[in-house]
């Protein structure tokens, strides 16, 4: 029997309307996400079925509505917020920076706060500058928050379930590009326990550590390379917050070289986490210095000039060649 | 707009008026068989049916006063005097466009022209035109800025903080919001609770005012006082316009959430073939007058598309300027 296929935003849809009508408390806040079914139609249906009770649509007011989200969600209401892309999460930030990220440690524990926010990352259609970047560092750098970052459906419905149920306020990061992208997906809701990698391919010479909309460049890189007798491991980390330390360890310390991939601008990204990460649990495996592949450090531009900044399959190629030498 | 009315001006200023929106309205329309055709990258938010908002605000301003816009910048654009050329080169990317490629449709804009560069982010532009104002207050210039916003802007914090802090300051900004009833697939009734949004004015101690958005001549009035009052130092003022997007809100978006009836009515109504039914009441108009205007800008269209079209494109060398002084 093949196995059943789903959309991203079907994996997603499907996760959410599974624990709406299991847990008839939780609710859903953002802006056009009725009858429209949200920017990027993740919510299809999920009106029809539960209602302007449930998918409240509300007015354009990012911050105020995430501070609502963290408001139900310490009156016992487990509550998801869509933001429509990420980068006006800047608007969102105090809510959830400021005030969801820490409650629970500066009120002594004395509060759960079960509220995930989504929001995609949309970029190389040429939007412009504020409707192109990939925020998720920002948010990793925020102690209290969990950061998720699936690159397929089979993880965005397994990780969905997880952040709802969490308790801890989340930020569910998609990406644009992912979201027509098929993959089985179970039919049985099967939480996936959060800040544990995937090894999306298993390589024995170097280690591509990646999430989101670079998973795939790296797959075809390593499909490339491995034409040249280079043997990649690719890491999907598919959780920023919590970070699976060990796995990334086990992995560097297998192949003693490392090259970290995403679309986000270089200068203190991900990254830089990472490559520090492994200096500090796989120094001693290394074979070579890390290298990062990432976006250029500049505002995003619109036109030709965006294929310039963001990095592509190629690049990964060349990073791994360079590492390998 | 009474055929009394009409008769106050100079046929000249009429015609100006009715060409400035017939260029709003053929620039719109080419450049969305530009986009279906996809010789056009990123995405589009038109302004079809709002052409009297922009030209009559426009019109009651000096080319040193300011304007801010938005998402659907097109029209203030080409309203304040940014030329065609300059806009369609930035559209297709080139290097000489008014952003030098960088911006694209959603930043449009021409410093040089009065215009700050269009500002994406929803009632993001609403605070930095009070900044402006301030500027422009303290330096004792008698320039003015309006500020344009949709009726879904209302609804972001940006707006009350612009708002108020103008207001306190008695600041020369002119609060324009093109009310076309709906924030993306949100009617406007859904986000508010009053009847009119000029009526919040009352809650800064301003002077509001709601006029026919869709007629050019109601739009230039209103906006002339309102910049007057702000160069005498009695402002802000808060302009409601009423008006209609007869077309989608972004390049995909089918309008479905739109009575067909009420975008039927709103059709009939819309602000250029309104304007040239009452202007060939005068004496002086006919119906060739328009007719000749309506060719030459087509003209003037077609031939900036061939200007837009073989623009050079931006080069690695221009990646990297601009990003600091
Ligand atoms: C802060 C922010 N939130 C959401 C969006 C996405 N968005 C772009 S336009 C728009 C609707 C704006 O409605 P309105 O202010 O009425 O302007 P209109 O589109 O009608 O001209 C939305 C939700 C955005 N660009 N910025
Ligand atoms: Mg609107």
């Amino acid at each position: 029997m093949s196995e059943r296929q789903l959309t991203m935003a079907m994996a997603i849809n499907e996760a959410i309307g599974n624990e709406m009508r299991r847990n008839k408390e939780l609710i859903l806040l953002g802006q056009d996400i009725g009858p429209y079914g949200g920017t990027f139609g993740v919510y299809r249906g999920l009106y029809d079925e539960f209602g302007e009770d449930r998918v409240k649509d509300g007015p354009l007011c990012e911050a105020a509505t995430t501070g609502f989200g963290v408001g139900l969600a310490l009156a016992g209401m487990p509550t998801i917020v869509e933001i429509e892309f990420i980068d006006f999460m800047t608007l969102a930030s105090d809510a959830l920076c400021n005030q969801a990220a820490k409650m629970r440690y500066f009120f002594g524990g004395q509060v759960q706060i079960p509220l995930v926010v989504r929001t995609p990352i949309v970029n190389r259609l040429g939007l412009g500058a504020q409707h192109s970047q990939s925020l998720e560092a920002w948010l990793m750098h925020v102690p209290g928050l969990r950061v998720m970052v699936p690159s397929n459906a089979t993880d965005a419905k397994g990780l969905m379930l997880s952040a709802i149920r969490d308790g801890n306020p989340c930020v569910f990061i998609e990406h644009v590009r992912l979201y027509g992208q098929k993959a089985p997906v179970p039919e049985a809701d099967v939480p996936i326990e959060l800040g544990k990698l995937r090894v999306a391919r298993e390589g024995k010479d170097i280690s591509l550590i990646t999430y989101s909309g670079m998973v795939k460049p790296c797959l075809d890189a390593a499909e490339a390379l491995a034409a040249e007798g280079v043997d990649c491991e690719v890491l999907d980390l598919r959780t920023l917050a919590p970070l699976d330390r060990e796995g990334i360890w086990s992995s560097v310390r297998k192949t003693g070289r490392a090259v970290i991939a995403h679309e986000a601008v270089k200068t203190a990204g991900v990254g830089a986490e990472i490559g520090q990460t492994i200096m500090e649990g796989a120094f001693d495996y290394l074979q070579a210095p890390v290298v990062r592949v990432a976006s250029r450090d500049l505002p995003i531009p619109t036109g030709t000039l965006q294929n310039l900044v963001f990095p592509d399959t190629a690049d990964v190629v060349q990073a791994v060649k360079e590492v390998m030498q | 707009m009474g055929t009394d009315t009409i008769k106050k001006y100079e046929k000249e200023f009429l015609l100006g008026l009715y060409e400035r929106m017939f260029l709003i309205r053929e620039f719109e329309e080419q450049v969305k068989f530009l986009f279906l055709e996809g010789v056009m990258p990123g995405t589009i938010h038109q302004c079809q049916g709002q052409e009297a908002t922009a030209v009559g605000v426009c019109t009651a301003l000096n080319n040193d006063d300011f304007i801010t816009s938005t998402h659907r910048p097109h029209g203030h654009a080409l309203a304040k005097g940014v030329s065609p050329e300059s806009m369609l080169i930035e559209l297709f990317g080139g290097v000489t466009g008014c952003c030098k490629g960088k911006g694209g449709s959603m930043h449009i804009g021409d410093v040089d022209k009065g215009m700050l560069p269009a500002i994406a982010i929803v009632g993001g532009g609403i605070p930095l035109a009070t900044g402006m104002g301030l500027a422009f207050k303290m330096k004792k210039t008698p320039q003015v800025v309006a500020t344009f916003f949709g009726d879904g802007a209302t609804s972001e914090g940006a707006f009350h903080e612009g708002i108020n802090m103008a207001a306190i300051w008695d600041l020369p900004v002119v609060f324009v919001c093109e009310n076309n009833f709906y924030g993306a697939s949100t009617h406007v009734n859904k986000v508010t609770r009053l009847k009119c949004i000029a009526d919040r004015a009352a809650g800064y101690g301003i002077r509001g005012e709601t006029v026919d958005g869709n007629d050019v001549l109601a739009v230039y009035e209103a906006a002339q006082t309102a910049v007057q009052e702000c160069r005498d130092g009695k402002g802000p003022v808060l302009l409601e316009l009423e008006t209609y997007r007869i077309t989608g809100h972004s390049r995909r978006d089918a309008c479905q959430y739109q009575p067909k009836e009420e975008r039927e009515r709103w059709k009939n109504n819309e602000p250029i073939g309104a304007f040239g039914r009452v202007l060939v009441t005068r004496d002086d108009v006919d119906e060739g007058d328009l007719e000749a205007i309506r060719s030459q800008v087509e003209q003037t269209v077609v031939s900036a598309i061939k200007v837009g079209r073989s623009a050079p494109e931006p080069t690695v060398a221009d990646l990297l300027t601009d990003v600091y002084a």
